[in-house]
């Protein structure tokens, strides 16, 4: 190799080159549109109708004071800790258990991924059956058994669990490889001196794995939380592709109101610019704010 | 050596971030190829039209226009597509364009991405209509013409004969028709076959009698002539709204959400015994109840005579470059061949006279439906129609709000004091938004 004897100038525009086609996509797909939707929520813009000009703050002001909003912002933290919690928790334990030695590995590692491949489409119309009020399986089989049906969309609890069942069963098996993966980067013996030492198995999934793969955890509700802030799909058809989400908006979604917002009634460019960027805001404090939790955690219990 | 790699590395990068750039450009830049002199023209709708036969007619009479013909789905797909293209100047968007009737009166508060109808000639077009569907397609001066009209949904009620033989009312079409002049005798009947405790409903839905009834007994529902809100004072509106509401609280209605699964999945297991159906809703019955409920439906007389539910119009955008063939194409789908075929097609109900008075429509039946002359019923349904005010936000209004609000109330999560006062505010919003 001959490579150090290269004029040092022209060595140094390559790596430039090879990241720029990150840069130049971001450009493109991320940053103009965040600054490009920043100006169009400081303007009164209808699709149907055109732009009738600036009007400052306005938009932001008039989000502030829209109890719909609100009411999708509370939905969207509701259907995200509901959804999510069990999620992660169903993930650590299914990774637990993935990271023992078993027959067809593979298969099963596998296997935990295909919900996630399916389109969520294809899950919420399958749910949407499964879910549905008078001739759904949930309800055949709650009627089987004697007990009463549910009407799924009648009210926020049922809807939430029913809608959290939908994103978590695509969504376990995920988290579940993410925190396998982290576990098998943990070196066997710290296992076997733990053995040795006399701690049980469940000792040794809280005490030693669960604090060596935290960063991993971080990772992963950092991204449910974006993820959880944007969810549209699963609660869209749940409600059969009704944007509302239910008769009083009980299961409406930021996103989803955002939509409607936006392409449906008064098609309120403007007003769904200012509040896609209200949303952008508070996915980035509550990732921070996870991220200070979760951090703090972690340090408090490996010290 | 290593200097020749790295600058060839440097070359490789520098290529490939112009290609994601040259490609990412290239992707908005598709034309239509007009191979030997021919124009392609490019038609989008959504539903089922039936427009299959209806070009393929339209092509053949017509050698030097290709067209396109692409289906984008259900409504709801298509309506928010249909705006982003609109506002975006959007390539994709084609030459012909299906639009709702709900969906065209909201394009006519501002129809500058349409073009005018009347500058290509459709002047002439007028006495071919039903006065109605001719006058829906212009803007508020009446100076603009955006969309001729395809379909029309005249309205009847469909019946189950096995479920009203079973409660020993009366079967046959002529008799059940005699049944329920008024919507008050319909109540009535229902009440009797209520008694009869067949285990179904008596209707679907209290929503469903809302479109009729309100059709029958108004000319205005959400907007006034000047296009003020005014649904908390239409007495009509509230009229219907309590009458709907009676039906579900006296247990004649099954308490269904249209287009739902569980509505699908009612029909075949036949949960109630009537519902008010416009001509396209035939269709709709025959594809939810299936094989099993075939000879079992038939078709009376809606209470109230006449009516009109839904239907759609066909409009050129304004950005169109191919504006002659796209009319062309335009006024050959509706018109009489183009009607007479998407009826055959779709069943989808004529809406220029002369389709309506031609004996394909006149005097066909439908097997489906107990060979119920759908021709003679949905026809006379819409002779008597008196025109009704929409205005722009109708069908969003209906759909997302009103409709939402009664289904609250029919289910007992509201009372129906409280889901109207709802319905007002949020209507309100919409419409003065």
């Amino acid at each position: 190799m001959t490579a150090h004897t290269g004029p040092p100038r022209r060595r140094s525009a390559a790596p430039y080159l090879y990241i720029a086609p990150f840069f130049v996509l971001f450009a493109a797909f991320g940053l103009f549109p965040l600054i490009y939707t920043a100006w169009v929520s400081l303007r009164d813009w209808r699709l149907v109708g055109g732009d009738r000009g600036f009007v400052g703050l306005d938009n932001y002001a008039e989000v502030l004071t829209d109890d719909r909003f609100w009411n999708a912002l509370g939905n969207t933290f509701g259907l995200f800790l509901v959804a999510t919690v069990p999620q992660l928790l169903i993930a650590l334990w299914l990774a637990n258990l993935l990271n023992r030695k078993l027959r067809l590995q593979t298969a099963f590692r596998m296997g935990v991924l295909l919900p996630n491949i399916t389109s969520v489409a294809a899950v919420g119309i399958v749910f949407g059956f499964i879910f549905a009020d008078r001739y759904g399986l949930v309800n055949w089989l709650l009627d089987l058994v004697g007990a009463d049906v549910v009407d799924w969309r009648g009210s926020r609890g049922t809807a939430w669990f029913a809608i959290s069942v939908m994103v978590d069963w695509r969504w376990i098996g995920y988290n579940a490889l993410i925190y396998l993966a982290a576990m098998q980067a943990i070196p066997r013996d710290m296992y076997e001196s733990a053995a040795l030492d006399g701690a049980s198995r469940a000792r040794q999934f809280w005490r030693l794995t669960v604090p060596m793969i935290q960063p991993t955890i971080l990772f992963t509700i950092i991204i449910s939380t974006i993820g959880g802030m944007q969810l549209f799909t699963e609660p869209l058809l749940f409600n059969y592709g009704r944007i509302e989400g239910g008769p009083l908006g009980e299961y409406q979604t930021i996103a989803m109101y955002i939509y409607q917002r936006t392409f449906r009634g008064n098609t309120e460019y403007g007003y769904g610019a200012a509040m896609s960027w209200l949303l952008f805001a508070i996915i980035i404090a509550f990732a921070l704010l996870n991220f200070s939790l979760v951090r703090r955690s972690v340090r408090g219990s490996s010290t | 050596m290593g200097a020749i790699r790295s600058r060839l590395r440097g070359f490789a990068a520098a290529a490939l971030s112009l290609g994601l750039v040259l490609g990412a450009a290239a992707c908005s830049a598709e034309e239509p190829k007009s191979a030997d002199g021919k124009t392609t023209i490019t038609i989008q709708w959504f539903g089922s039209p039936g427009f299959d036969q209806a070009i393929k007619d339209f092509q053949s009479a017509n050698p030097d226009i290709v067209v396109k013909s692409e289906n984008r789905g259900q409504l709801r797909d298509f309506q928010p597509l249909l705006v982003q293209w609109l506002a975006t100047g959007s390539t994709q968007l084609g030459d012909v364009i299906m639009m709702e009737e709900g969906t065209l009166l909201e394009f006519l508060q501002d129809p500058s991405k349409w073009t005018n109808l009347l500058d290509l000639g459709a002047g002439s077009l007028k006495d071919d209509y039903l006065p109605y569907k001719w006058e829906n397609g212009f803007t508020a001066d009446k100076s603009k013409l955006v969309g001729l009209g395809t379909d029309i949904g005249g309205l009847a009620m469909c019946y189950r004969s096995d479920l009203f033989a079973k409660a020993k009312l009366p079967t046959d079409r002529e008799a059940v028709s005699k049944l329920w002049p008024t919507w008050e005798a319909y109540a009535e009947q229902g009440r009797t076959f209520k008694a009869a405790n067949t285990g179904a409903a008596w209707i679907d839905s209290a929503t469903s009698i809302m479109q009729p009834y309100i059709m029958q007994n108004s000319d205005t529902w959400f907007y006034d002539r000047d296009n003020n809100f005014i649904l908390d004072s239409n007495p009509k509106v509230r009229e219907a709204y309590n009458f709907g509401l009676k039906l579900a609280s006296d247990g004649l209605t099954s308490k269904l959400v249209r287009w739902t699964p569980d509505w699908d999945a009612a029909f075949k297991n036949a949960a109630f015994a009537t519902v008010p159906c416009a001509a396209w809703g035939t269709g709709v019955i025959s594809e939810r109840a299936g094989e099993a409920g075939k000879g079992k439906w038939d078709i009376a007389t809606i209470p109230g005579g006449s009516g009109n539910w839904g239907g759609s119009y066909l409009a050129i955008p304004e950005q169109s470059t191919k504006k002659e063939a796209a009319y062309k194409l335009l006024t050959y789908l509706t018109g009489k061949d183009g009607h007479l075929a998407e009826f055959k097609e779709k069943g989808g109900m004529p809406s220029t006279i002369a389709a309506l008075d031609d004996p394909t429509f006149a005097n066909a039946t439908n097997e489906y439906f107990s060979n119920a002359p759908v021709g003679k019923i949905f026809g006379a349904s819409v002779k008597t129609l008196k025109p009704i005010y929409l205005g722009p936000k109708h069908q969003q209004l209906w759909e997302n709000v009103l409709e939402r609000a009664m289904q609250a109330a029919e289910k007992g999560d509201l009372s129906a004091d409280a889901a109207f006062a709802k319905a007002v505010t949020d209507g309100r919003k919409l419409a003065t938004g």
